[in-house]
C-alpha cells in the first residue's frame, strides 16, 4: 500500500475529501456572516442558532405537515429568513449607530434564547432525520467510500457560493449593496432605499445559515447544539478569511475544513484547535485577515 | 381559565391562613437535597429535568416521617468549576446536606473532593468513572447507578465473546473517556484479545466523526468502541451508517434516551448495558408509570431513575439517624448509609460497599428491530444478566484508601 508520512495513501485522500465536505458548510455559514458584517456592521452571534433553526424547521415540515426534504430545501430558507428579517427590524436595526459590542451582546443574547427555547421543548438528544431517498447509498471511489448525500452536499454548497457571489459582484443589486457599504449616506442620496435593503441582507444572510441548517439535518442530529458546536469555528474562518470579505470566507471554509481533516489523522486532540492556531498566526502576518483590506 | 372576583377574594383570604400554618410547622427538622445536573448541554437528557423529576418521586413516595425535604435544583453545564462552585454554595450558604445526580465524570470528581472538605454527602448518579469508588474515593461519597467497569465487563466482555477480540477505541477526550477505554481494554485484553489503537475526539464540540470512524475501519479492527456518550455516541452511530462501515460498533455507554433519538431503524441489533429499564419487571413499571405521570412522553434510562433510588436510601438513612444527627457530618451520614441495605422499585435489593460503590446486578440489552417494537419506548430485548456481586470492579483491585484503612 501506497504510504504518504506513515499514512496509508487512501486512508489520506479519504481524510481530504471529508476535510472539503467540512469546508462546504463553513463556507456557507461564513459566507452569510461576511456578507451581514460587510453590510451592516453586525458581529451575527446568532447565525449558529438560526443554523439550528433551519435543520429544526426542515424537521418540523416533515412531522407536522409531511413536507419531504427538497421543498424544505426552498421553505426553511424562505421561513427562518423571514424570523431573520423580523430580528432586524424589531431589535438589531436599533443599534446601527452603536459600537459593535452592542451587536454582538445583543446577537448572542438571541441565540442563547432560541437554543434555550428549542432546548426546552425538543430536548438535547436530537432527531432523527432521514437522508432523501434520492440521495440515499454510497459510491466506492476505490480508497473510500463516499456517501451520496456527501457529494450532494459540496455541489449544492458550492453551485450556493457561486451564485451569491455572483449576485454581489455583477449585478446591480449587488452594485448597490457594495455602494452601501461604502458609503450609505450617498446611495440614500441617490434615492435608493438603503435601510430596506440592509434588512432584506440581513435576511438573505440568515436564509444562508438556514439552507446550511437543512443541508446538514440528515448528517448530523437535528439538536438544538448543533449551531454552537459550529459558530466558534465559523467565526475564526470569517476572520482568517477577512471580515466582509466574500471570497475570503469561501476559500478559507474550503480551505480549512481540509486542515482540519488532516490534524484529525496526524493528531485528533488537536483537532478543534488547529483552527485558532491557524487564526493566531494569519492574524500576526496579516491582521486584516487573508483576503481582506486593512481600512 | 377564567379568575371570578370571588376566587380572587377567597385566594387572598386563603393567604394569611397558609402562612400561619407555615409558622405552626416552622419547628419541623428540614433537610435539603441538591440535584445537580446538566439542563442545558448535551447529557440533559440522559440525566436533567427527568432526574430532577424522579429526585421530587422519591420525596413524594417517602411520604411524611417527621421532617420536611427540600429540593434545590442546579445545572453545572458540564464544567467542573461551575459545578463545584455551586455545591460549594450550596453546602456553606443554603445549608444543602446532599448532592445527588451529580453529573458527568469531570464534574464528579471535583464535587466529590468538596464533599469531602466540607464534610457533607454526595451521591453521583449520572457520572460513569470507575476512579469515584477506585482512587479517588472518599468517606463523603457514593457512586450509585453504573461505572465504567460495568460497562466494561457486561457490553465489552459480550462483544469479545461474540468474536470481537481486536478493538480500535473512538474516545471521548475527557476523564470519562479515558476511564472507560483503560477499563474495556483491560477486559479485552485478559480475554485474549487486542487493542489496535484508538483516536481521542475533542469534547464537547466534535459533530463530525466521519473521519475517525474511516481511521478505525481502516485499523482492521473487529469491533469499533464508542467511549463516548449522548449525542457523540448518536453521531457516530449515524455517520458509521452513512459511510457504510460495517465493523460492529460496540455503544459501551448508550441510555434508552440515545436509541429514542435516533430510531430503532438505525439502532437495532445494537448491543448495551443499562442497570434499569422501564419495562424490566413489575418494580420498574410500576415506577416508571408514577414517573410518567409527572413527565410524559419520556421513559426515564438508568442515569435518569438513579437519583430516585439514592435520594429515598438517603431519606430512609435520615429517618435512621434522626434528621439532627443526619445534618451533623456527612461521612457519618454516609457511614448510615453503607450500614442499611437498599430496596426500591428501580433496582430492587442492593447494599452499599465499603469503597462507596453500590452494588445491583447489570442488564446487557440488544434494541429490537421496527418489527419487534410493540410501541413507544418498547426497545430492548434482555441478553444476559451480570449478577449483583459480579457486576462491579471487586474491592480489592480498585486501591481505594478507605479499603485498606
Amino acid at each position: 500500500m501506497m504510504m504518504i508520512l506513515g499514512i496509508p495513501a487512501p486512508l489520506l485522500f479519504g481524510q481530504l475529501l471529508l476535510g472539503v465536505v467540512n469546508g462546504a458548510f463553513y463556507a456557507l455559514m461564513s459566507l452569510g456572516l461576511a456578507i451581514i458584517f460587510g453590510m451592516l456592521n453586525i458581529v451575527n452571534f446568532a447565525h449558529g442558532a438560526l443554523f439550528m433553526l433551519g435543520a429544526f424547521t426542515a424537521w418540523g415540515l416533515l412531522n407536522y405537515a409531511g413536507i419531504g426534504y427538497w421543498w424544505a430545501l426552498l421553505l426553511a430558507p424562505l421561513i427562518v429568513g423571514a424570523f431573520g428579517v423580523l430580528l432586524e427590524r424589531l431589535f438589531i436595526s436599533k443599534l446601527y449607530k452603536l459600537d459593535h459590542l452592542y451587536g454582538l451582546l445583543l446577537t448572542f443574547g438571541l441565540a442563547l434564547i432560541l437554543e434555550g427555547l428549542v432546548r426546552n421543548y425538543y430536548g438535547s438528544s436530537g432527531l432523527p432525520y432521514r437522508i432523501p431517498s434520492q440521495l440515499q447509498g454510497a459510491q466506492n471511489l476505490g480508497f473510500m467510500i463516499m456517501p451520496n448525500y456527501r457529494g450532494w452536499v459540496v455541489l449544492a454548497a458550492i453551485v450556493m457560493c457561486v451564485i451569491t457571489w455572483l449576485v454581489i459582484e455583477k449585478t446591480s443589486i449587488g452594485a448597490k449593496l457594495r455602494a452601501a457599504t461604502e458609503n450609505a449616506p450617498l446611495v440614500q442620496s441617490f434615492g435608493i432605499n438603503v435601510p430596506l435593503m440592509i434588512t432584506l441582507t440581513y435576511g438573505a444572510g440568515v436564509a444562508l445559515a438556514a439552507f446550511a441548517g437543512v443541508l446538514a439535518a440528515p448528517i448530523y442530529s437535528v439538536n438544538p447544539n448543533m449551531g454552537a458546536n459550529f459558530i466558534i469555528v465559523v467565526f475564526a474562518v470569517v476572520v482568517i478569511g477577512g471580515m466582509g470579505s466574500i471570497l475570503g470566507s469561501i476559500v478559507t471554509g474550503f480551505g480549512l475544513g481540509i486542515v482540519e481533516g488532516l490534524t484529525r489523522v496526524f493528531y485528533p486532540e488537536g483537532s478543534a484547535t488547529v483552527i485558532f492556531v491557524v487564526m493566531v498566526i494569519v492574524l500576526l502576518a496579516r491582521p486584516a485577515g487573508l483576503f481582506g483590506r486593512a481600512h | 381559565m377564567s379568575l371570578s372576583r370571588r376566587a380572587l377574594l377567597g385566594t387572598a383570604a386563603a393567604v394569611p391562613a397558609a402562612a400561619t400554618f407555615r409558622s405552626a410547622r416552622a419547628q419541623r427538622p428540614v433537610v435539603k437535597i441538591g440535584v445537580l445536573t446538566d439542563l442545558s448541554g448535551v447529557y440533559q437528557d440522559i440525566v436533567g429535568p427527568l432526574a430532577v423529576e424522579s429526585t421530587r418521586l422519591a420525596v413524594a413516595d417517602f411520604g411524611d416521617r417527621g421532617f420536611d425535604v427540600e429540593v434545590l435544583i442546579g445545572d453545572h453545564q458540564n464544567k467542573p468549576d461551575i459545578g463545584s462552585n455551586l455545591v460549594r454554595q450550596w453546602y456553606d450558604r443554603d445549608g444543602v446536606d446532599i448532592v445527588v445526580e451529580g453529573g458527568s465524570s469531570a464534574v464528579a470528581l471535583a464535587v466529590s473532593g468538596v464533599a469531602r472538605d466540607k464534610n457533607k454527602a454526595y451521591i453521583n448518579s449520572g457520572g460513569a468513572t470507575s476512579d469515584l469508588t477506585g482512587t479517588q474515593c472518599n468517606a463523603n461519597t457514593l457512586h450509585w447507578t453504573y461505572d465504567t467497569y460495568m460497562l466494561a465487563k457486561s457490553t465489552g466482555a459480550a462483544m469479545v465473546k461474540a468474536g470481537g477480540n481486536s478493538w480500535f477505541f473512538i474516545t471521548a477526550d475527557y476523564a470519562f473517556g479515558h476511564a472507560l477505554t483503560r477499563d474495556v481494554g483491560n477486559f479485552v485484553t485478559q480475554a485474549g484479545g487486542r487493542v489496535l489503537g484508538g483516536v481521542r475526539t475533542p469534547f464537547p464540540g466534535t459533530t463530525d466523526f466521519s473521519s475517525y470512524l474511516l481511521q478505525a475501519q481502516a485499523s482492521g479492527a473487529k469491533v469499533i468502541g464508542l467511549a463516548n456518550a449522548g449525542a457523540d455516541t448518536t453521531n457516530c452511530i449515524k455517520q458509521a451508517k452513512e459511510f457504510g462501515i460495517t465493523t460492529p460498533l460496540a455503544g459501551l455507554l448508550m441510555f434508552i434516551s440515545d436509541v429514542h433519538s435516533l430510531g430503532l431503524d438505525t439502532c437495532q441489533g445494537l448491543v448495551l448495558t443499562e442497570s434499569f429499564y422501564w419495562n424490566l419487571n413489575d418494580r420498574t413499571r410500576a415506577f416508571s408509570d408514577r414517573l410518567w405521570k409527572r413527565m410524559p412522553n419520556r421513559r426515564a434510562g438508568m442515569a435518569n431513575a438513579g437519583p430516585y433510588s439514592s435520594t429515598l436510601h438517603f431519606l430512609k438513612a435520615v429517618q435512621a439517624m434522626g434528621p439532627a444527627e443526619a445534618k451533623k457530618s456527612g461521612a457519618a451520614l454516609i457511614a448510615q448509609m453503607k450500614k442499611m441495605p437498599t430496596d426500591d422499585d428501580v433496582h430492587g435489593q442492593g447494599i452499599i460497599r465499603e469503597d462507596g460503590r453500590k452494588i445491583h446486578p447489570a442488564y446487557l440489552f440488544q434494541v429490537k428491530k421496527p418489527s419487534e417494537s410493540k410501541g413507544p419506548w418498547d426497545y430492548y430485548n434482555l441478553l444476559g444478566t451480570t449478577p449483583a456481586d459480579e457486576a462491579f470492579r471487586p474491592m480489592k483491585d480498585g486501591n481505594c484508601p478507605l479499603v485498606k484503612a
